[in-house]
């Protein structure tokens, strides 16, 4: 018979060692990394490996953050956010009002829109890639001059990008829209009808504010998701011209300083702008929309 | 010899004591039934003896062994839970042989007892099935033969029948009462309803504020209630309780004045809380001046609440045939004098020298 | 029926009639424009090099090229890829769902010291991207002789605060009665998780391994990194953009790939469709 200390102290043992092995990966894999990124900031490297970095301190930090590659990646990051967030809700909101209806061939429709949350970066990137191809793609059959390509022209490949990125978006944001149009009170929009509401009216003053708990959650995943879109560009586009094209966007930025220049210092500076962003970005949108987000309850 | 005894036992949560030095002994074979409102501790006492709280001072006791520090799994105790706790996604025979799985008993032999314990209750071709697909009294009874099968030394039920509706609760009621007679186990029984408490258990503690009130066989809490909160809360209605002061060989109150019956002249002269049943007055001749605030037809009988000047409320049972007065009326109510009780007035507490 | 009708009964009538029509169109105007670009890929895939080049291309094949599906499978290797991603998904799956099940089911049942704080501590780990560790991450992983592996392509991923979270929610449904009968039947913490807990759970469960499945399947970005030049743990996804590189001339067959590397994920989305959508609006609706 074990006294009740005992006891106490056998679950105690068990729920540490249950903890464990998911403490353990993310001390090794999210944690410490995301710290020692504040240390490798402060080390420049050569520009051959194998030669030690030097310690250079926030010198490092402050030419990064000053330099003109890094303002166009914001810039290039900033703009194709703004391409695809909104247009990939409302996208997704336009076919989730279309489909929220008990009709015949509903569930086929449904499953067609919720299909390219599936797709991969790379899938959409090939896919995309040869419809806008120069050669092959169908830009004439729109109408459009394929020459030069899309896809090396600095004006037109971010919005190029932009476009398999909202295409991708549309399947999760059909998901989320429709979840949130299930999860709107019956009773409240039977009421709105009774008291004479007509389709506008229904619309913007009842099902969109009461809709704007999954709007604002929209936006959030929305928002994360472009964040971390670099895969198209890196298959469609490449290192080499990202930065002519205008694509550079945070994300590729970091991969190439990684990869191609090898340059931990400078990955780490950036990946501490992009967590900082990320983070200030949700803390805020959590603080000032949600004052304005309008609860059934309410 | 499965008695369960508690010693002084308290439970506190900080300042809060739940259950407040309790000591109480339930007989080998009794059912012995945990009545209070709610709040009051005896689910709390209930949940100690089962082991799922800790006690924090004194010592419990399941036949001779002092269980303070013994798993619950330990404690040889089955449990009825008021929701009954089961699993959803088992079936009915895999519900009740469940507890038999942990005991290392052969596939053969728990499936016999499993199927013992259902056709005792009457489940034998429900086995299949699981919850979802039964009804509450079905549910219920799952419940029951899930205790039953392990054979227990104590049986521990928390208001098994709160979830079922009125008749069927009355039906329950009576198949319990023989499932334990023939069983012959120690069952601890808690339950808010007096009237579960009154036909079902061989004694009553009442419980009130974490602390016992009174322990006795049904009819002695009856008819000599420990203290005026057990008076009024067995009977439907409660004992009707009258401030009165003795003054000589009158008690006083400010409807009138009774003579002190034989059975109480024990009684201190002073401020006193007397105590009268609803059917030991009457609506008559003489006594109590009051007027007649509500008239409640029941069929059999009939409870006209009647307001003394003062303020207090009597409720006098009258039979069918008896003649009803109107509301508003001014009558006088009469009180068997033999039927009197009498409380400290401060205290509550019964007065000796009373019955 | 009335001779003649009364105008508003007309409209009354044509209105509802119309605007199911609208509905419809409108629907299939929304399938068509998610459905094209795949479409394509596939009419494409299965056309010769010179029809795809012909403008506009053909919109059915006429004379399909079967052949480019298994000149993607071996010469693109694309059979191998498949086989690399299946095994680094399940590894990954299985990981995500053992590990959020341990933790889920100690904050959703036990009481220990620091239980908040811990808890905390794994939601914290949402607030940070993989690709805010990529940098030492490869380091870690290359020091470790994991480079081109597969501990080293599944190792950071095999666990997940989201699990955590959403399997918490899940286990804190379950009644209290449940574990305490559990523990009266002699039943300790982790027989009680096993034979109650993870049953009740399981759509949850199903729906993390679900979007496990899809995230893992569908990575990009560590794989381009921890993959080497051969073909030894090369993803579907990096194969991809190999077969692009390497067949510009025969984008039939590159087309032919991605189908290849899509399909089992169709399938799951066919089959899986609730659960997907469980897991991907788990904080959405309240």
């Amino acid at each position: 018979m074990r006294t009740r200390a005992t006891r106490r102290h056998k679950d105690w043992a068990l729920a540490y060692a249950l903890l464990l092995p998911g403490l353990v990966i993310f001390s090794i894999f999210t944690f410490w990394p995301f710290l020692q990124n504040f240390k490798l900031a402060l080390y420049q490297n050569p520009p051959y490996p194998g030669l030690p970095s030097t310690f250079v301190g926030l010198s490092q930090v402050g030419d990064v953050l000053s330099s003109v590659t890094f303002h166009q990646s914001l810039i290039s990051t900033l703009l194709f956010v703004v391409m695809v967030v909104p247009t990939g809700l409302l996208g997704g909101l336009v076919l989730a009002l279309a489909a929220h209806k008990a009709l015949k061939g509903m569930a086929i429709f449904q499953v067609i829109f919720s299909s390219t949350v599936v797709t991969s970066v790379a899938v959409a990137a090939v896919v995309f890639g040869t419809l806008m191809d120069p050669v092959v793609g169908l830009l004439p059959w729109l109408g459009l001059d394929p020459h030069p390509a899309i896809l090396s022209n600095p004006t037109w490949a971010l919005p190029a990008v932009a476009v398999i990125a909202i295409w991708q978006f549309l399947g999760l944001s059909f998901i989320i829209m429709t979840a949130g149009l299930q999860s709107l009170p019956e009773e409240v929009l039977e009421a709105a009808r009774l008291d004479g509401a007509r389709a506008p009216t229904m619309f913007f003053r009842v099902t969109i504010p009461l809709l704007s708990p999954t709007i604002f959650f929209g936006l959030v995943v929305g928002f994360i998701y472009a964040f971390q879109s670099f895969g198209q560009i890196d298959i469609l586009i490449g290192s080499q011209n990202a930065e002519f094209t205008h694509t550079n966007v945070l994300l590729f930025y970091i991969y190439r300083a990684l990869s191609v220049q090898n340059d931990p210092g400078l990955a780490a500076v950036l990946s501490i702008v992009l967590f900082a962003i990320l983070l200030s970005v949700t803390l805020l949108q959590f603080r000032f929309l949600e004052r304005r987000v309008h609860y059934a309850g309410n | 010899m499965a008695r369960v005894h508690f010693a002084k036992v308290s439970k506190r949560y900080g300042d809060v004591a739940a259950v407040d030095d309790l000591t109480l002994e339930v007989a080998d074979g009794e059912l012995l039934v945990l009545l209070g409102p709610s709040g009051c501790g005896k689910t709390t006492a209930l949940r100690m003896v089962a082991g799922l709280e800790d006690v924090t001072e004194g010592s419990l006791t399941i036949g001779d062994d002092l269980v303070n520090d013994v798993d619950p799994k330990d404690r040889d105790v089955a449990m009825v839970f008021q929701s009954y706790a089961l699993y959803p996604h088992m079936s009915v025979a895999k519900n009740i042989e469940f507890p038999l799985r942990q005991r290392k008993i052969e596939t053969a032999e728990r499936k016999q007892r499993a199927l013992e314990a259902a056709t005792t209750l009457g489940l034998e071709d429900l086995m299949d099935r699981k919850p979802g697909q039964l009804s509450g009294g079905q549910r219920q009874r799952v419940a029951l033969a899930r205790a039953i099968v392990r054979d227990p030394r104590v049986f521990l039920m928390d208001e098994p029948l709160s979830n079922l509706d009125a008749k069927l609760r009355v039906q329950t009621r009576g198949d319990i009462v023989a499932l334990q007679r023939r069983l012959g186990t120690t069952t601890l029984y808690v339950t808010h309803d007096q009237v579960e408490a009154m036909t079902m258990g061989h004694r009553i503690a009442v419980m009130q504020g974490g602390r016992l009130q009174q322990v006795a066989a049904p009819q002695d809490l009856y008819e000599r209630p420990a203290n005026t909160f057990v008076a009024t809360f067995l009977g439907s209605p409660g004992m009707n309780l009258i401030p009165a002061s003795r003054q000589g060989d009158e008690l006083v109150t400010p409807s009138g004045s009774l003579a002190v019956p034989a059975e109480l002249s024990g009684i201190a002269p002073g401020e006193v809380t007397l105590g009268a049943r609803p059917e030991s007055l009457s609506l008559g001749t003489e006594g109590l001046r009051a007027t007649v605030s509500l008239v409640e037809m029941l069929g059999a009988e009939t409870q006209v609440h009647c307001k003394l000047e003062g303020g207090t409320t009597l409720v006098v049972r009258q039979g069918h045939d008896q003649v009803r007065p109107d509301l508003g009326h001014s009558v006088l109510v009469s009180v068997d004098p033999s039927s009197l009780h009498a409380f400290d007035a401060a205290t509550g507490d019964r007065i000796e020298g009373s019955q | 029926m009335p001779a003649t009708e009364q105008p508003t009964d007309v409209v009354r009538r044509r209105r509802p009639r119309a605007r199911l029509v609208a509905r419809y169109l409108l629907l299939t105007l929304g399938a068509v424009i998610v459905l094209f670009p795949v479409y394509m890929a596939l009419v494409n895939s299965l056309l010769l090099p010179s029809q795809i080049a012909h403008q506009p291309p053909p919109l059915i094949p006429t004379n399909p090229q079967w052949h480019t599906y298994p000149d993607a499978w071996t010469g693109g290797h694309l059979g191998i890829y498949l086989r690399n991603s299946a095994v680094q998904t399940v590894i990954i799956v299985a990981g995500q769902l053992v590990t959020s099940i341990l933790a889920a089911f100690a904050f959703a049942f036990l009481e220990f010291p620091l239980k908040k704080t811990l808890f905390i501590v794994f939601l914290m780990t949402l607030m940070i991207p993989f690709e805010v560790t990529v940098a030492t991450n490869l380091t870690t992983v290359s020091s470790l002789g994991w480079f081109n592996s597969f501990p080293g392509l599944t190792l950071p991923f095999l666990a997940t605060g989201f699990g955590v979270f959403l399997l918490r929610q899940a286990f804190l449904q379950i009644p209290r009665d449940l574990k305490e009968a559990a523990q009266l039947d002699g039943y300790g913490h982790l027989r009680f998780l096993w034979a109650v807990a993870i049953p009740l759970a399981r759509p949850a469960i199903a729906a993390l391994g679900v979007f496990s499945f899809l995230g893992a399947w569908n990575q990009y970005l560590w794989p381009l990194l921890v993959t080497g030049n051969d073909n030894s743990v090369r993803t579907v996804q990096i194969g991809l953009k190999q077969l692009l590189n390497t067949q510009l001339d025969q984008l039939n067959v590159s087309l032919a790939g991605t189908i290849i590397a899509i399909a089992p994920l169709i399938v799951l989305l066919v089959v899986f469709q609730k659960q997907l959508v469980r897991s991907l609006t788990a904080g959405a609706v309240k």
